[in-house]
């Protein structure tokens, strides 16, 4: 489905859809095409686009930091060394200013998400017809290059956290420990069920709106990106540079907010209440 | 926005890179920051260290000055004492050693004089002979004229 004069709608439908393969109960195993059977391929479908991209960019930032741990050393920075210690540093202020306790993941682990989450939102940047009409020419119907406005990547990293969290709650504080928690407060023994609806919902809502947050924020801003680009090509740098320049503050933003809520938990988690 | 094995995907590579970066990026450049913090602090601490050392050398140095600049003027004075004394000792020596020397020219002298005076008596004894001789146109028997001879120079 080569899009030929496309109307707005199917334009903004295609730029919104991903490279879908999966399970389709009628065709098997293979790429969806369109959105109708992406859909009815249910949970056995992967989307492509969003997993390479989002692997592509965590290899390059691995790539870029394991360059500049073998450089690591003592004497005065150059070059990556600089920059990588730059990010180091600051995640390890970050990270010590909010959490007190003495764990060796969670510093990784904050990097982690602020350079990755950073990477595969400055995917945004990338002009919104750019990659989709090079893969149109390869022959690839559907290629959503920004990882964060899949509900999926962000849910996935989301959950990651979610287990971390739920581990350290077991580790420091013991099994008995974590279920008092969630049952025995804010209201005493007498309201055990009122407390658990209250702690689960606050609970549950710990990595949904780390997920949604981030994934709201990215897929407004693509959307905004894709509304420009259907206006007259004189009119659009005069809208898309401002929101251009706009969302790099919001890329780094909501990096940084992930990471920071991420530290946050996990020192929640640490702590007895 | 449909939810799918993406999630777990995603779940998969995030917990990879993760732990990726737990191993091998965060040690090696935490420790590396670790040890240049360790590093600057003992730069620092040994700067401020040889600033002290400085600041006590300085005093050392000023204290030895004046320990010097005593040690001068009393090496001067001594000196200067030293100098008068030996000036004095010259002077004496000096006067002595004159005084020692005219009183030998004064006894040289009159040892001459007395040794000129007794040369002129014999001369003039035997000029007396040779004048006594040619006035009395004869030979003056020195024998027999001995004592005369005598008198007459002890006369002169």
């Amino acid at each position: 489905m080569a899009l030929q004069n496309p109307t707005p709608s199917e334009y903004i439908q295609h730029h919104l859809t991903n490279l879908t393969y999966g399970y389709h109960p009628e065709n098997g195993w293979s790429f969806a095409h369109g959105a109708q059977e992406a859909s009815e391929m249910g949970f056995m479908a992967i989307h492509v686009d969003t997993m390479a991209w989002s692997v592509g960019l965590g290899i390059l930032f691995c790539w870029l930091f394991r360059v500049g741990a073998k450089a690591a050393h003592a004497g005065v920075p150059t070059g990556v060394l600089n920059f990588v210690e730059l990010m180091v540093e600051f995640v390890d202020k970050s990270v010590k200013e909010t959490f007190h306790g003495k764990s060796s993941l969670i510093a990784p682990l904050a990097l982690t998400i602020c350079c990755w989450i950073f990477l595969m939102n400055l995917m945004d940047l990338v002009p919104v017809d750019l990659v989709p009409y090079l893969f149109m020419a390869a022959g690839v119907e559907y290629m959503k290059i920004v990882p964060t406005t899949d509900v999926n990547a962000t849910l996935g990293m989301s959950i990651g956290v979610f287990l971390l969290i739920i581990f350290y709650s077991i580790k420091i504080k013991g099994v008995g420990g974590f279920v008092g928690e969630l049952t025995l407060q804010p209201f005493g023994k007498w309201m055990i069920p009122f407390n658990l609806l209250l702690e689960g919902v606050g609970l549950i809502a710990k990595p949904i709106s780390l997920a949604l947050r981030l994934f709201g924020n990215l897929y407004a801003g693509e959307l905004i990106f894709i509304l420009i680009a259907l206006l007259p090509f004189y009119l659009q740098w005069f809208l898309s540079v401002p929101w251009a320049i706009f969302h790099i503050l919001v890329i780094v933003l909501q990096a940084f907010i992930f990471m920071m809520l991420t530290i946050v938990y996990l020192s929640m988690a640490h702590e007895h209440h | 926005m449909n939810l799918n094995l993406t999630l777990i995907g995603q779940l998969i590579a995030f917990t990879i890179f993760v732990i990726f970066c737990m191993k091998y990026v965060w040690p090696p450049i935490a420790g590396a920051l670790a040890e240049r913090q360790k590093k600057i602090a003992e730069g620092l601490d040994a700067a401020d260290k040889a600033a002290r050392d400085l600041e006590s050398a300085k005093s050392q140095i000023e204290e030895e000055l004046k320990q010097a600049r005593t040690q001068v003027t009393e090496l001067l004075e001594q000196a200067n004492k030293r100098s008068s004394q030996i000036v004095e000792e010259a002077q004496d020596k000096a006067r002595a050693e004159a005084e020692k020397i005219m009183a030998s020219a004064q006894a040289q002298i009159a040892q001459d004089a007395a040794q000129a005076r007794e040369s002129l008596r014999a001369d003039v004894a035997k000029l007396a002979v040779v004048g006594a001789e040619r006035v009395l146109g004869a030979t003056v028997d020195q024998a027999a004229h001995k004592k005369l001879l005598a008198e007459l120079a002890e006369e002169l």
